[in-house]
């Protein structure tokens, strides 16, 4: 299991050990054993089954559907009924060390209070998204003068439950607006290519990553003012 | 069993208060006698001993006995969840859920489901014989709470030699016990089911019970509460009481599916009170029903107790202390239409299970059949608390 750690920075994820999407894999490999998370939009538990089992971790999960609930319940996985928009308030601050928050960031009504109650509730937040800045979307609306469709993103805009599209440029200035921090971050391209986003080359994997994942962490609390 | 040694018992009694005995005497199914040498001490600080349980059980307990599974009974259910009911002769009140490859497998769990103090299927309640007197309790019964039925509920427990369980569960009223169980005997409980419960009664809740019980005590054959010697019984009452609540239980698009405002075995408008609609006929047919399986001071009993039911008041304000640092797994499951126990009441329970660090998952499913649909042949129900105890088997190696 000690693939992607280390010092590299570009890895084929088309063999990853977990048998994981390519970006669960990323995710699951930002994680250390024993962490405390919750998995926001956890599906049928796929990536919280890895990181209890194979990783130790005190892992919980929301979910919105009936179906992936069942599934998690039956997997023996702690997982509630809610949705992030609405649910995550009903937790208290620093409850997990971690909350991930995979290929759902997109579909929430409001994003930036998502990003805040994620960072409330944990110290760090793992967030992947599709980018719709990748050169393949440019071009699909650029040559068709449609809205983006490639492989990845795959649905119709009337059907896609991303009703958030952003690019990882628009990811990153959110997160600047909000005043977090951004540690790890992964560009995955045609699903299986992963390079650090390092710092200067944002645009870069704006430009060739379909899917980004992010390591947030909470904004660096102002010193308390020195009393004059 | 033996009889409690009443010493002029039988003699006290009348003819009509011993047919009420003999018919809860003759219910097929075990008895335990608790409580023999001291009596329980209730919540309300009242003393009651002995106490008998009546109960059933199916499947078998494991050598480890690690596979025992406690179902806890709403209000007006019993311990004849599986099986012809002996009273009514219908099917077991959850027969969809407690079976053979059920759900709530009694190929793979030893069963246990008893009825619960306060009730009217053999254990001890107002239509007992209180050993003091050797008439039947009726009104002079201690008032009882929820806690006090979990009490005697542990003592089964240990009369069957269960030290802990797989499972308990249980709806509405049942999953109110299953909160207390897990508030009180944390240690004793690997898993904790309840579904369409509430950790406290609302205020609406309390509205309509109190309906019921004024029905009751308004009727003249109750008698305060000492019918049975009487030979009444205040069936009127106690009807009413059940049509109301009944209503409580469903949902207007489940009444409106199945009766609309279809009349009843006519053409046209009577122009009268008669029952002119099938949902009205409905009603009275479930009143009438209910009396035959019911005794009225069983209903005003547990009625209060689920009223006096606030998990968050009995821990000093703060439902997460009920299960702070507990090791029990939850599934808490809750349906759209049930009014009676609203889904945010289920919510309320998993934000403290959350605040205690807690091991919970919540459900809520999709119904449109009130209250009544953890009864029901709700499929999604099913998969989820079946897929729950299965991993909660695998884990316990049960």
């Amino acid at each position: 299991m000690s693939l992607l750690l280390g010092k590299q920075n570009r890895f084929n994820l088309g063999e990853n050990a977990f048998g994981l999407r390519p970006d669960l894999a990323i995710v699951a490999s930002m994680i250390e054993p024993e962490t405390q998370l919750l998995d926001v939009g956890c599906g049928d538990g796929v990536l919280l089954e890895y990181l209890v089992k194979e990783r130790g971790c005190d892992g919980r999960g929301m979910e919105i559907s009936q179906a992936g609930v069942n599934a998690c319940v039956a997997r023996g996985l702690p997982v509630v009924q809610g949705d992030a928009d609405r649910h995550l308030v009903d937790y208290p601050d620093d409850s997990f060390d971690c909350a991930i928050l995979s290929h759902t960031f997109q579909a929430v009504h409001r994003p930036r209070e998502v990003l805040r109650q994620l960072l409330r509730i944990a110290d760090v937040a793992i967030v992947s998204i599709l980018n719709y800045g990748q050169w393949r979307a440019r071009l699909s609306m650029v040559l068709r003068g449609r809205m983006p469709h490639t492989r990845i993103i795959a649905q119709p805009w009337f059907e896609t439950a991303n009703i958030r599209p952003c690019t990882v440029r628009d990811f990153l200035d959110l997160v600047r607006i909000e005043g977090a921090r951004t540690g790890r971050a992964w560009g995955i391209a045609r699903e299986r290519e992963a390079t650090a986003i390092t710092p200067g080359f944002e645009g870069q994997a704006n430009l060739f990553a379909d899917q980004a994942v992010f390591e947030l962490l909470r904004p660096v609390r102002p010193k308390a003012r020195r009393r004059r | 069993m033996q009889r409690p040694d009443t010493g002029r018992g039988f003699v006290a009694m009348n003819q009509a208060a011993r047919a009420v005995h003999d018919i809860q005497e003759s219910l097929p199914g075990p008895r335990a006698l608790l409580a023999e040498g001291a009596p329980i001490v209730l919540e309300s600080g009242a003393r009651l001993g002995p106490v008998t349980v009546a109960y059933r059980t199916w499947g078998t307990l494991n050598a480890a006995r690690s596979n025992a599974v406690l179902i806890c009974h709403a209000l007006t259910g019993d311990q004849y969840a599986l099986g012809t009911h002996p009273v009514t002769g219908k099917p077991g009140w959850w027969e969809l859920m407690v079976g053979p490859g059920r759900a709530i497998d009694t190929d793979r769990f030893f069963v246990v489901c008893p009825n619960c103090l306060g009730g009217c299927m053999g254990s001890t309640g107002p239509a007992a014989i209180d050993p003091a007197t050797g008439e039947l309790y009726g009104t002079s019964f201690p008032m009882i709470t929820i806690g006090d039925m979990v009490d005697v509920q542990a003592r089964l427990l240990d009369e069957l030699g269960i030290e802990r369980v797989m499972c308990v569960v249980g709806g509405s009223m049942g999953g109110m016990q299953v909160l207390e169980w897990a508030a009180r005997y944390g240690e004793r409980v690997a898993s904790a089911v309840p579904i369409a419960a509430a950790a406290r009664h609302s205020a609406q809740n309390i509205a309509f019970h109190e309906v019921g019980r004024q029905a009751i005590m308004t009727d003249p054959d109750w008698c305060d509460g000492f019918y049975y010697r009487h030979g009444k019984r205040p069936e009127a009452g106690l009807s009413v009481a059940r049509m109301a609540a009944h209503i409580t239980y469903l949902s207007e698009p489940a009444l409106w599916r199945k009766f609309g405002r279809a009349l009843q075995d006519r053409y046209a408008k009577s122009y009268g009170f008669e029952a002119d609609f099938q949902v009205e006929s409905y009603l009275r047919h479930q009143g009438a029903s209910f009396v035959e399986r019911f005794d009225a001071n069983a209903y005003l009993y547990i009625t209060r107790a689920m009223d006096y039911f606030d998990l968050e008041a009995e821990f000093e304000g703060d439902l997460a202390r009920a299960w702070q640092g507990t090791k029990t797994r939850f599934l808490l499951v809750s349906f759209t239409s049930d009014w009676l126990f609203p889904t945010s009441e289920s919510k309320e329970v998993v934000r403290a299970l959350n605040r205690a660090g807690a091991n919970v998952s919540f459900v809520e499913i999709e119904s449109d059949r009130g209250h009544d649909s953890f009864l029901l042949d709700e499929p999604d129900l099913f998969a989820t608390v079946g897929g729950f105890l299965a991993s909660v088997a695998r884990e316990r190696g049960a």
